[in-house]
């Protein structure tokens, strides 16, 4: 369905980015003469009106959705773009996701920000993130999602090194932009395919006409494997994972919107909204699925050995990230929206509690130096309890039903059948164990066991203000009853998957294995989450003398510390390789380039230093040259008169 | 009538006095006198072969004269403008030695 702005309620959603874009330009051009809250209560009172527009769209939205077009901003040769929104029951449930979060996010930053220097800078990002969000998502084409694409990354660059003058946050940001600028090679390639292909790059006309192609065509199989190396770049997927861990420099209300809105989650979204196009891909499909369930393993163990309170969560973004990746690559592509979705609440909780504990101990982030929080913050101890549940996949809890869609959904997918479906699903059932694991490991050494931290800190610790720890409370509330809009399909009512059904009109065939065996799997996903649990409350409760000290020793804990080498391999071969390039380069520059110049304006003042002798000021000198001079032309003239006749 | 070939001699001789006076006095009078010299041997020279050119019944006889004349009115200006700055010259640094002045040029 097409319509115009003011056409209806739902219409109005398309200004939500406009609201946040305005809270940012405000904050920007004027925040340095607004007093401190001020800046913060204009940047959550966009988020939040943006939050209400969506809605007022979720409520009132069409069954095929809403597509707005507004104006032609591109119109090159047969090429012609509009500005366009698509309001469907994709994007209105993104929307929900980043606004209603974003706006508690806004809410707690007014808190953990208060006496900052940069509290309008801050928020001014902050909101500019919001919208770019927004756009990335609503948009109707591919290069208006790029936009937002590339608006989220600077966004996180800006916010990353917030604190710039810290040189370890300056790089960070940096890589985290590098990084995301291979992934983008990616999404350009794919789009200049796209168009050759198909003409054009609406989302809507290519996925139609992507369905005209034949089934695993290679052109198709090539697009989606450029779209999934651009969304491995956003989504820290493997090979590109290492800069997320990093991006932990920013403010912590930073992280929470990196890790639970739109940004990280971007890459889910894109093989989302591209499903018709990657149903008809196998190939890039099971590679999309294999590269998740990898990288899901693999973060999952270097969170083990994590010290850093919040390192452990971005490696447990990965992971889930991972999980969200096999499922859209098993075509489970409304699993992969659901845990996307109450990955977004408990993710978030996670990282404002882990925030709260932060502000409280005064800025330190070692889980060795904390333990016992929780008796001091009863909320935020409360509140990173339920988080650490629903991540962990603790049953009737919100991660528990959407990890189970996952993972039922990579094991009855009928295309993984030929691409080792199976073992697919063993991996992510362990790295489910692992979570269940390292999540408990992280909640005890902060907020339970013993207080590994001096007197004097301990006299100073408080609860946070209300304005932080409400966020905490609705979002723990969230991340219990987000689940339940995803119950088990086989059994119950499953409100997301009929609710997306119309929105991702993509033929995929699946499995439908007996009652018997979708009892079964649940329980192995229940059994992975009480392995996980039970093992971390063995060795850090049960067995545990001192655990803090025996963290991460060893050569295998050395490793999981490290993200599993990954940092290195590319320090020992890009990073070295580059500089190798550069220092190269730069006695090029020293030996060739530099004097060259140097040389060749020696060379300009000795001739000038000789033709200053020229005029000396004596008159008579002068004279004489002349003179001298008319002889020699009259000699000239007269030698040719004698060589040959006429004057010439 | 006297040849033209003496009257060119003649304006030879008296231009060469003329430059040798402006490559070796020092004193400003001197080599302004010289310079009037040499313009004065080209006047010679000009009017010579003009008068050569009238008397073989060419139309353009009249132009060697007028040259002189211009000449001549150009010289006074000179002389007129130039004595006037010797004259400034000479209260600054009771002096008309050109080499002196040669730190014009900075």
């Amino acid at each position: 369905m097409t319509g115009a702005l003011f056409s209806s309620p739902a219409s109005y959603a398309a200004l939500a980015p406009l609201l946040a874009l305005l809270g940012s330009l405000v904050n920007g051009l004027f925040g340095r003469k607004l007093r401190e809250p001020l800046p913060g209560i204009i940047a959550s009172a966009t988020v939040g009106l943006a939050f209400i527009l969506s809605l007022v769209a979720f409520v009132s939205l069409p069954e095929g959705g809403l597509s707005l077009e507004f104006w032609p901003y591109l119109v090159a040769g047969d090429l012609q773009l509009s500005l366009g929104f698509v309001i469907d029951r994709l994007s209105v449930l993104l929307m929900l996701v980043i606004t209603g979060v974003g706006f508690l996010i806004h809410l707690y930053s007014v808190g953990y920000m208060h006496g900052d220097d940069g509290f309008a800078r801050y928020f001014s990002a902050l909101n500019l993130f919001v919208a770019a969000m927004l756009v990335l998502v609503m948009a109707d084409s591919y290069l208006l999602m790029f936009v937002g694409w590339e608006g989220v990354g600077v966004c996180s660059y800006l916010l990353i090194g917030f604190w710039y003058s810290q040189g370890l946050n300056a790089s960070a940001a940096r890589k985290a932009f590098i990084v995301n600028r291979i992934g983008d090679v990616g999404f350009l390639l794919a789009m200049f395919l796209l168009y050759r292909t198909f003409g054009t790059l609406e989302i809507a006309a290519v996925n139609e006409a992507a369905g005209g192609l034949a089934y695993g065509s290679a052109l198709l199989t090539a697009i989606g494997l450029l779209f999934l190396l651009a969304a491995a770049g956003k989504s820290a997927q493997l090979p590109l994972q290492v800069w997320l861990p990093d991006a932990m420099a920013g403010p912590t209300p930073v992280s929470a919107l990196i890790h639970a809105a739109t940004m990280v989650t971007a890459g889910v979204y894109l093989v989302v909204r591209s499903a018709p196009l990657f149903a008809q891909a196998p190939d890039a499909s099971a590679t999309v699925a294999w590269v998740g369930g990898l990288t899901a393993l693999v973060a999952a163990f270097a969170a083990l050995g994590q010290t850093d309170i919040k390192k452990i969560l971005a490696y447990s973004t990965v992971s889930q990230l991972g999980f969200m990746f096999a499922a859209a690559g098993a075509g489970a592509y409304a699993a992969a929206i659901f845990h996307l979705f109450t990955h977004a609440f408990f993710k978030a909780l996670l990282f404002l509690t882990a925030g709260s504990a932060i502000h409280a101990l005064g800025g330190e982030q070692d889980v060795r130096r904390m333990g016992g929080l929780g008796r001091v913050m009863p909320l935020t101890g409360l509140t990173a309890l339920v988080g650490t549940l629903a991540i962990a996949g603790v049953p009737f809890l919100s991660g528990f039903f959407s990890k189970d869609a996952v993972v039922a959904g990579v094991y009855t997918s009928e295309w993984l059948r030929d691409y080792g479906g199976l073992a697919l699903y063993i991996l992510l059932l362990l790295t489910a164990a692992m979570t269940a694991f390292y999540m408990f490991r992280w909640y005890y050494l902060a907020f339970a066991g013993r207080p590994r931290y001096d007197d004097a800190v301990a006299a100073k610790l408080h609860e946070s203000p209300a304005v932080m720890t409400i966020p905490l409370l609705i979002l723990a509330v969230f991340s219990v009853v987000a689940g339940y809009l995803g119950l088990p399909e086989f059994a119950f009512p499953n409100w997301m998957n009929a609710w997306l059904e119309p929105a991702i009109a993509a033929e995929v065939r699946f499995l439908h294995p007996t009652v018997t065996v979708e009892w079964l799997l649940v329980g192995l996903s229940i059994v992975a989450a009480a392995a996980g649990l039970g093992l971390g409350y063995w060795v850090y409760h049960l067995r545990s003398g001192r655990p803090a000290q025996r963290i991460g020793s060893g050569a295998l804990g050395n490793f999981s510390r490290e993200g599993a080498g990954f940092d290195a391999l590319y320090r020992n071969t890009f990073v070295a390789a580059a500089e190798g390039t550069a220092s190269g380069l730069g006695v090029v520059d020293r030996e060739l380039v530099d004097r060259g110049v140097s040389g060749s304006a020696g060379v300009t003042g000795l001739l000038a230093r000789a033709a200053t002798g020229l005029q000396s000021g004596f008159a008579r000198t002068y004279a004489l040259t002349m003179l001298l001079g008319v002889v020699a032309l009259i000699l000239v003239l007269l030698l040719g008169v004698w060589l040959g006749g006429e004057l010439a | 009538m006297v040849a033209t070939e003496y009257y060119v001699a003649l304006s030879a001789i008296l231009f060469a006095i003329g430059a040798v006076g402006v490559l070796t006095r020092r004193s400003a009078i001197l080599v302004f006198l010289s310079i009037e010299l040499m313009l004065n041997a080209a006047n010679l020279a000009l009017v010579a072969y003009a008068r050569q050119w009238s008397s073989s019944g060419q139309a353009v006889a009249m132009s060697g004269q007028s040259a002189v004349f211009i000449i001549l009115a150009l010289a006074a200006a000179e002389v007129a403008v130039g004595l006037g700055i010797l004259v400034a010259i000479f209260r600054q640094r009771t002096s008309t030695d050109i080499d002196a002045l040669s730190e014009v040029r900075y």
